[in-house]
């Protein structure tokens, strides 16, 4: 069985300090959830009250039509993956496993076959009669996976799980745990800081900041519309410029530059800010309507590189281009640059909502 | 809502932190302001009176024994502290030949009753002593006394500076090499380093370390009692009076403990302030590895090393050997024999399995006790835990004495009738003990994570089964090496026992005291090497355990 999470107003306090002062969400069944933020935004706190180690100050908890604020953690059937992983270090691999089915009163039988059928789905039978302080972090990070789902939870909680690994184990235990949580079919919520992980991982992602949820959406919706400048930065990179928007002409003035732009639903007019990525800029010597711009500096990376360019008007900005084998552009280059401009994003001068239409 | 939170939180573990506070209320609470109680109540009129403060404070005969304890007593800190902090130093920073034999003689030489040392001392330099008879004899020369502060100044020097050395010796641990090499590099080394980089960074727990022996030196009874004679100290005083054969007051016993208890603690706070002002967080990557010493300078830390604990170890020995010495009534006479062992086992009756037993029955309530309070106060903080946690830290700074008479003068009478008891005796032991107990699983169980507690609740744990089937078998180690200590201290506990035994619950120490009173000294040497047979087998059994030859108290 998996289930719907339904948040409902929740607040969270530790004493005077308001950690969540108000957040919903609706987690669908099967989904594969990520809390994304910045540390100190509330991800962990909000995961942890889920689970049932924080205490609720306000709001309601949903797994399906159950109200689960105050059920004893013990009752909730979460499995949860934790950061260290949290393996009880004088148990074997098979103890750890075990521990939870013993805690719901099965029969040896039935201990027996899930411990060996989640053993072998997490590839770690071999490993059955170690110690954990035996064990890689990768290899742990298997146990802690495999008991959690052994005792086939409702919910799947994990909080920063990767975190401790080596880059390269990150990117295989990242495409491991997608596939078992397609596999086993469970609505999962995950915690992570890593917002190239997040978008490799989730079926939707909450970006949270200051306890508030800015924007909840697929990978490609919080990357291409952002809901407001925070989203724009946190996820992936991108140039931030002043600029001005004309209603009566429906274009954008940039320093003395101007292009048309269609797709913006509000009709007031005045100052706004451009969001566009580094990859959205084209670069070119001949002048075919393109900003005139100088390079300043270029930084090559291997597959891209990156050039500093400054505006006209003495804004700085990034771009990103594919590398080159013979490098034609260099620092102090005269370019002219030109935007995708269906991929921009208009947001009001606070910064606080995407003026697009399609948002 | 807020009310169903409220109920919610009253858990398993709300169960145990009001059970553990209310044993406190009966144990320590009730008893203490009983004897404050007494102290300010005539025993006659039952009216309000100062006048036993007054009388304490108005005859020489009795305030100056407060002074002379200072005396002594800061004596005794200083030179421990000169002593021991240099030898700590030596060991971290240079190769010392036999430094794993020498370390385990440090142990040995502070985990013996001070008194015992000091009735060593009396056979080797007092009046009759063979050292004193040896020079006066061959050479005509008097040695100065041993009696009086000199006496108690050197037995109780020699025996705690060694706390020093073990809170240096760990405060050392945490200083990273590269410190002491970037000194060099600015052009500071040798001792000028020594003051002006490790010094300040070990500040903190040289006054820890400090403190201790303070209220160790404070409070021993035993030492001043055997060697003091004319020098009085305000322990000896206590017990003098309480115990007096000519009607014990009562009143006045109680009113010299509040002193003593109201200076304690006084001293306790200025440590407090002193060290939270000055610590530092430090995490050594690199330790301070010894390095091979030359010249004069490996020769001068060589002499004083075994200089410095030739002379502390030196007392048990003498007392070891003097054990298989013959004896004639109560004089030793030449040639050797087993007869002290066979009169000691003869006449001790009760005494070994006493303090087989009363120490083993209050180390199995001081470590449950122990794991449970640690966990409250580290896992559940709130108002109450929070107290739990403050009286449990309150005989820490009550000089074992004062636990004695304060505990006697409560349960001497109905409702509670305990005196003479041996559940008196394991109180006084749990009471006394519980606060090093509870410091040292607290630290054991901050190491643990709390998300693998979670992590068993999440998988369907109850709280209680969490914390049998996880919380505490990864405590266990650290418990069990804490419990081992406890178990030395507590079988060469005298001050308390003192006061608190009959004829049925006499103790090892007990019984030792009384024979050196009796002079018997063959007797006493007997029971005083069983004693540190007992004190060696139970250290070895926690080094096998802790599986270090790490000790903190």
């Amino acid at each position: 069985m998996s289930v719907n999470i339904s948040v409902r107003n929740a607040v969270k306090r530790y004493g005077a300090v308001t950690i969540i002062p108000d957040l919903s969400i609706e987690i669908k069944d099967k989904e594969f959830f990520t809390l994304l933020g910045p540390s100190g935004c509330g991800k962990t706190t909000l995961l942890r009250m889920i689970a049932g180690f924080n205490t609720i100050e306000g709001g309601e908890f949903y797994f399906n039509e159950t109200c689960i604020n105050e059920m004893e953690v013990s009752k909730r059937n979460i499995g949860m993956v934790f950061q260290n992983y949290a393996i009880f270090p004088h148990y074997t691999v098979q103890q750890n496993v075990e521990f939870g089915l013993k805690n719901r009163r099965l029969s040896r039988d039935e201990i027996k076959n899930a411990t060996r059928e989640f053993l072998e789905l997490m590839q770690i039978q071999e490993y059955h009669d170690r110690m954990p302080e035996r064990l890689s972090g990768g290899q742990q990070q298997r146990v802690a996976l495999a008991r959690a789902l052994v005792i086939k939870p409702d919910v799947l909680l994990m909080d920063e799980p990767l975190s401790n690994l080596d880059a390269k184990l990150r990117l295989e235990m990242r495409q491991a745990i997608r596939n078992l949580q397609k596999e086993v079919g469970i609505t999962t919520v995950y915690v992570t800081h890593d917002q190239e992980e997040a978008m490799a991982i989730s079926d939707r992602i909450a970006v949270m900041k200051d306890g508030v949820i800015q924007h909840v959406g697929t990978p490609q919706e919080i990357y291409h519309r952002p809901a407001n400048i925070f989203v724009a930065t946190f996820i992936g990179r991108t140039n931030l410029l002043n600029a001005h928007y004309s209603a009566a002409n429906k274009s954008i003035q940039l320093d003395d530059f101007s292009f048309p732009m269609e797709n913006i639903a509000a009709s007031e007019e005045g100052p706004v800010v451009l969001s566009i990525r580094p990859e959205d800029f084209t670069m070119s010597k001949e002048d075919s309507g393109g900003i005139k711009s100088t390079i300043t500096d270029s930084i090559f990376l291997g597959l891209n590189t990156h050039f500093m360019v400054a505006l006209p008007g003495g804004q700085e900005i990034e771009i990103i281009h594919e590398s080159v084998l013979d490098l034609d552009f260099k620092s102090g280059d005269r370019v002219y640059l030109t935007i995708k401009v269906d991929k921009i994003n208009v947001f009001s001068e606070d910064g606080n909502r995407n003026l697009s239409r399609d948002v | 809502m807020s009310n169903i939170m409220r109920r919610k939180k009253l858990d398993v573990w709300s169960l145990v932190t009001f059970i553990v506070l209310g044993l406190y209320v009966l144990f320590l609470i009730y008893p203490l302001f009983n004897l404050l109680a007494q102290s300010v109540v005539d025993k006659k009129t039952g009216a309000f009176t100062m006048a036993y403060f007054i009388k304490f404070f108005s005859k020489p005969y009795y305030f100056n024994t407060l002074l002379n304890s200072f005396k002594v007593t800061f004596a005794v800190t200083l030179l421990t502290v000169l002593l021991g902090t240099p030898l700590a130093y030596f060991f971290t920073r240079f190769e010392i030949r036999g430094k794993g034999f020498l370390r385990v003689l440090i142990i040995l030489s502070s985990m013996s009753a001070p008194f015992i040392g000091a009735y060593s001392w009396i056979l080797l330099l007092g009046r009759n002593g063979v050292i004193t008879q040896f020079f006066r004899e061959s050479m005509g020369i008097q040695f100065p006394s041993i009696y009086g502060f000199t006496g108690i100044l050197v037995v109780l020097t020699l025996q705690l500076y060694p706390l020093i050395f073990l809170y240096i010796t760990g405060a050392l641990k945490n200083v990273d090499n590269s410190l002491l090499e970037a000194a060099e590099n600015l052009g500071c080394s040798g001792f000028r380093r020594f003051r002006i980089i490790v010094i300040p960074l070990i500040l903190p727990t040289l006054f820890a370390g400090g403190l201790l022996v303070f209220m160790r030196s404070l409070a021993d009874f035993g030492t001043p009692m055997l060697i003091g004679e004319g020098f009085r100290t305000f322990p000896v005083t206590i017990f003098n009076e309480f115990i007096s054969e000519l009607g014990g007051d009562d009143g006045f016993a109680a009113a010299i403990s509040i002193i003593a208890i109201i200076i304690t603690t006084f001293i306790f706070l200025i440590q407090r302030y002193l060290s939270t002002r000055k610590t530092f967080t430090m995490n050594s990557m690199n330790k301070i590895r010894p390095i091979k010493a030359t010249g004069l300078t490996k020769v001068l830390i060589h002499i004083y090393s075994y200089g410095l604990i030739g002379l502390s170890i030196m007392p048990q020995f003498y007392i070891f050997y003097t054990s298989f010495k013959k004896v004639n009534g109560t004089t030793f006479v030449p040639g050797y024999s087993f007869g002290s062992y066979a009169t000691a086992f003869d006449r001790v009756g009760r005494a070994i399995t006493n303090t087989l037993l009363i120490p083993g029955v209050s180390l199995v309530i001081i470590v449950f006790f122990a794991a449970f309070i640690a966990y409250i106060t580290v896992r559940r903080r709130n108002v109450f835990t929070g107290i739990a946690d403050t009286v449990s830290m309150v005989p820490y700074i009550i000089p074992g004495s004062v636990v004695g008479i304060t505990l006697l003068i409560a349960f001497n009478k109905p409702p509670i009738l305990l005196s003479g008891t041996m559940l008196i005796m394991v109180i006084g032991l749990v009471l006394r003990r519980l606060p090093y107990t509870i410091r040292s699983s607290v630290a054991v169980l901050q190491q643990i994570p709390l998300n693998i507690e979670e992590a068993a609740q999440s998988l369907g744990a109850s709280k209680l089964k969490t914390f049998y089937k996880i919380t505490m078998p990864m405590m266990a180690a650290g418990l069990v090496a804490g419990a081992i200590l406890s178990w030395v201290t507590m079988i060469s506990e005298l001050a308390t026992a003192i006061l608190l035994y009959t004829g049925r619950t006499k103790t090892l120490t007990v019984e030792i005291y009384t024979q050196i009173i009796r002079g018997n000294y063959g007797i006493a040497a007997a029971l005083s090497t069983i004693l540190a047979v007992l004190t060696v087998t139970s250290l070895l059994i926690f080094n096998k355990i802790s599986g270090s030859s790490e000790i903190s108290m």
